[in-house]
This record gives structure tokens, C-alpha cells and sequence, in this order.
């Protein structure tokens, strides 16, 4: 499999606060891979490392390479508006914008100069039906977004994301907010999706890492502690600690 | 980071599986030695115990596996702990037919008339001392997630084998010189077989026993 992501020696630093310790992984195309830890470990602050969102906190200073396809994203002359439609993202809590479905879904494409309406409208269904959503709402593509349910919600934001035609999701607890019956559509979702694109997320629940994901990274105060091959990192462990955290016994 | 504080219940829990396997390993221990008792001096009280035991057993066998279904259940659990409860599901199946083995053999003391035994009998308590601590030394390992003495107990299982061999060897000489005692014969050699399968039982156990500390059975990865 085809390494989509390099990070190499990344450490970020928010103002004295030492965030990512020398992370170095690859992450392969078509594939999920889960970021797993306590909270505060880090998983996240890497996560929005991979498309620059860090760049826009105070006093954060970044070391070390992402390598997206071969090229630095952090290189003077990345275009950062371009590497954020490459790499989408999907948050915890969905965020609709206040207004239609349909104009939630074209708001992106609209950004980036598109403008026919045949095209906003195809690109609006076929992302609504990437994300599993076209059934649902095809009938009211007009009605604002806001009356959907937080799994239609969630739904709805990641077909948001697949509109700009992203080659990466970050998803950062896409289902922490949402009922069985929407998570399960979620993470089918996230299956259909890895085929097209590669998807990183991040997840409290170590079942949903164990059941979605390829590769798993387990990070802890900042740096990766061990990470591989999802089923052997959930049957063997290497590291004692992950053995801790994997089975509840941490802390 | 301490390491029992955040799940002690279910500690609890895996604590009270262990204990659970140790009291079925001493009751199947106690069924085979007893079982050979029985048939050697001849005493069908014993016999009848045996026999009677073995609904504990399975009782014990029940309640051992509904405790796993229940833990993967509701905990859920991965790495070691799955291993623990994978491990301790597959070896009560074993256990239990232990015990079914040795019932066996006592039902077989049960139906002896009082005619005396067509040959003395060495071999068989022999090879049931051997395959009793075989399975005693299966649940040592377990207890103490010893894989190099469960390698040394399924090595042990060669000697069982090489004493049924023997045991079949004679009773086929028995048979061509006396057919009138065939019917002793074919039972003393069903009881050879039954302690024979006993230590493939205690074999399956460690197998399991090593399973459970390295991830591999028979040298195969299986999780």
C-alpha cells in the first residue's frame, strides 16, 4: 500500500507547552487509521496538524516535515487553502451551517469558482450520496440544515467534505456525539469511503478503532507509544502501556 | 500508572474465572484418580461417586462458560484480557470431557462382575498417574502462565501413548490365547483408550496455556 502521509520528527509546541514529541508515521492511502489516548495525549493537536489547522493558534511552533504525497506541507510555498481541500475534516459536534442543505453541500465548491448550477447540483447529490445521506434528504434539499437529526448532521458534514473532492479526512470523534444507530451508519460510511480516500480519525472508543480502522496509533503525552496493525495492536500489544490503556487499566 | 485501580470490578471478575478453573481442575483430578481407585480395589461406592460427581463437574462447567459470555459481553475486553477469558472458555471444554472420562471408566468398574482380573493391573494405573498429572500440571501453567512447562507437559503425552500401545499389545495376546474373557478384555482396553484421550485433553489444555501467554496456538498466530 502506497504511503499517503509522511510525518517525519514533527514536535509542536504551544507557547512552552511541549504538544507533539517527534512523531514520525506514515499513513497509507485507502485505509483508516485510528489515533487512540487519553485525552490531552496529543492525538488531536496531530491530527489538526495534517492539514495546518495548528497554524492558526497563538505562540504554536511546528518542527519537522508532513510529507502529503511526497511534498512538505509546512514548505513556504504550500498553498494552504489548496492542502485544506485536500484534506477535509470532520469535526466532533456536527457544525451545519444555518442555512440549506443543498447551499451547505455547495458552499465549498461555490469558494473555490464554481458556479454552474448543473454542476453544484450534481456535485450536491453525489456527495450526499457518498455520505450516505441522498435518501434521506432528497426531498428537501431546501430546507435548512438545522432541522436534520445529529446523525443526518454529521452526515451532512461529511458529505460538506467530500464536495471539494478532498483526497484525505481527518475526522476528529466523528460519532462521540451521536446515537448507536448513527454511529453505525457513520462508521459503515467510513468503510465505504477509505476506498476514495485516505481517513485518519480519532476515537475514545476502542471498539470503533478496533472495527474501522487498519492502522492504529496509540499516543501518550504527546508522543506515539506504539502503533501498527490494528488487530495486532488490540490481540498483542508491544508496549506495556498500551496493554494499560487498551484494557482500562491506566491510571 | 497503576495498573488495577480503573477496572478493578472486572479484575474481579477475571480473578473469580481463575479460581473457578483451579476448583474444576482439583475436581477432574480428584474424578480420575478416583475413578482408577475404584477399578483397582474393586469398590463401586467409590465408582458410583465418580459418576455421580460428574454432574458437578458439568455444573461447574456451565456456570465457568456462562461467566465468559457474560464477560465478552459486557466488557468487552481485548489483548490479554481476551486471551484470558478466549483461553479459559476453550479449556473447560476439556476439562469437562476429562471428567466425562473418568465417569466413564467408572461405569465401566460398575458393570465388572466379581470375576477376577484377567491380567494384573500395572500399566493402566501407570499411564492414569501419568495423565492425572498432566492435566494437574496443565492448570500449575495456567495458574502461573508457565508456557515452557506446558511445552514439557504435551512432550509428557508421548509416554501415555508408547502405555496404550503396550496395553493394546497384551490384550490382543490376551484375546487370541482366551476369547472366553473378550468381554474384560474390550473393557480394560476401552479404559486404556478413555486415560489415552485424558492426556490429549491435558495436551489441548496447555496448548491453550500457551495460547493465552503468547498469542499462538500450535505455533499459529490466531488473534
Amino acid at each position: 500500500m502506497e504511503t499517503k502521509i509522511s510525518v517525519k520528527s514533527l514536535n509542536l509546541h504551544y507557547g512552552e507547552f511541549h504538544a507533539l514529541k517527534n512523531i514520525s508515521i506514515d499513513i497509507p492511502e485507502n485505509s483508516v487509521m485510528a489515533l487512540i489516548g487519553p485525552s490531552g495525549c496529543g492525538k488531536s493537536t496531530f491530527l489538526k496538524a495534517l492539514n495546518r489547522m495548528d497554524d492558526l493558534v497563538p505562540n504554536v511552533k511546528i518542527e519537522g516535515t508532513v510529507l502529503l504525497d511526497g511534498k512538505n506541507i509546512y514548505s513556504p510555498e504550500t498553498d494552504v487553502t489548496l492542502l485544506r481541500k485536500r484534506v477535509g475534516m470532520v469535526f466532533q459536534r456536527p457544525n451545519p451551517f444555518p442555512m440549506s442543505i443543498y447551499d451547505n453541500i455547495a458552499y465549498g465548491p461555490r469558494i473555490h469558482g464554481v458556479k454552474s448550477h448543473r454542476q453544484l447540483d450534481e456535485t450536491v447529490e453525489s456527495s450526499l450520496c457518498g455520505a450516505a445521506l441522498w435518501d434521506e434528504v432528497k426531498d428537501r434539499l431546501h430546507k435548512n440544515a438545522i432541522g436534520l437529526s445529529g446523525g443526518q448532521q454529521q452526515r451532512l458534514c461529511i458529505a460538506r467534505a467530500l464536495a471539494i473532492k478532498p483526497e484525505v479526512l481527518l475526522m476528529d470523534e466523528p460519532t462521540s456525539a451521536l446515537d448507536p444507530i448513527s454511529t453505525m451508519k457513520v462508521e459503515e460510511l467510513i468503510g465505504t469511503l477509505k476506498k476514495k480516500y485516505t481517513i485518519v480519525i480519532v476515537t475514545h472508543n476502542m471498539q470503533q478503532a478496533a472495527r474501522i480502522s487498519e492502522n492504529t496509533a496509540f499516543f501518550l503525552h504527546g508522543e506515539i507509544v506504539e502503533y501498527g496493525e490494528t488487530g495486532q495492536l488490540f490481540s498483542m500489544p508491544k508496549e506495556k502501556k498500551t496493554e494499560a490503556y487498551i484494557t482500562g487499566r491506566f491510571g | 500508572m497503576s495498573s488495577k485501580s480503573a477496572r478493578s470490578e472486572f479484575d474481579r471478575e477475571l480473578e473469580g474465572l481463575h479460581l473457578d478453573l483451579i476448583r474444576l481442575g482439583g475436581m477432574i483430578e480428584e474424578a480420575i484418580d478416583n475413578s482408577i481407585t475404584a477399578l483397582v480395589r474393586r469398590d463401586k461406592k467409590l465408582a458410583q461417586n465418580v459418576v455421580d460427581n460428574d454432574r458437578r463437574i458439568d455444573n461447574l462447567d456451565h456456570a465457568i462458560e456462562a461467566k465468559c459470555l457474560s464477560i465478552l459481553l459486557r466488557q468487552q475486553p481485548v489483548a490479554q484480557d481476551l486471551r484470558a477469558v478466549s483461553t479459559a472458555l476453550k479449556m473447560v471444554t476439556d476439562m469437562e470431557r476429562i471428567g466425562d472420562h473418568a465417569a466413564d471408566i467408572a461405569d465401566i468398574s460398575l458393570r465388572f462382575d466379581g470375576s477376577p482380573f484377567i491380567k494384573k493391573l500395572e500399566h493402566i494405573p501407570l499411564m492414569a498417574r501419568i495423565a492425572s498429572s498432566m492435566v494437574k500440571e496443565g492448570i500449575t501453567a495456567f495458574v502461573k502462565s508457565d508456557v515452557e512447562s506446558s511445552r514439557e507437559t504435551i512432550r509428557r503425552d508421548d509416554e501415555v501413548d508408547s502405555l496404550f500401545e503396550t496395553i493394546k499389545q497384551e490384550i490382543i495376546a490376551i484375546l487370541t490365547q482366551r476369547p472366553a474373557v473378550a468381554d474384560q478384555a474390550v473393557d480394560l482396553l476401552m479404559i486404556a483408550k478413555y486415560i489415552e484421550r485424558i492426556g490429549d485433553h491435558a495436551v489441548n489444555i496447555c496448548g491453550w496455556v500457551i495460547f493465552f501467554v503468547t498469542g499462538e496456538h500450535k505455533d499459529k498466530k490466531i488473534i
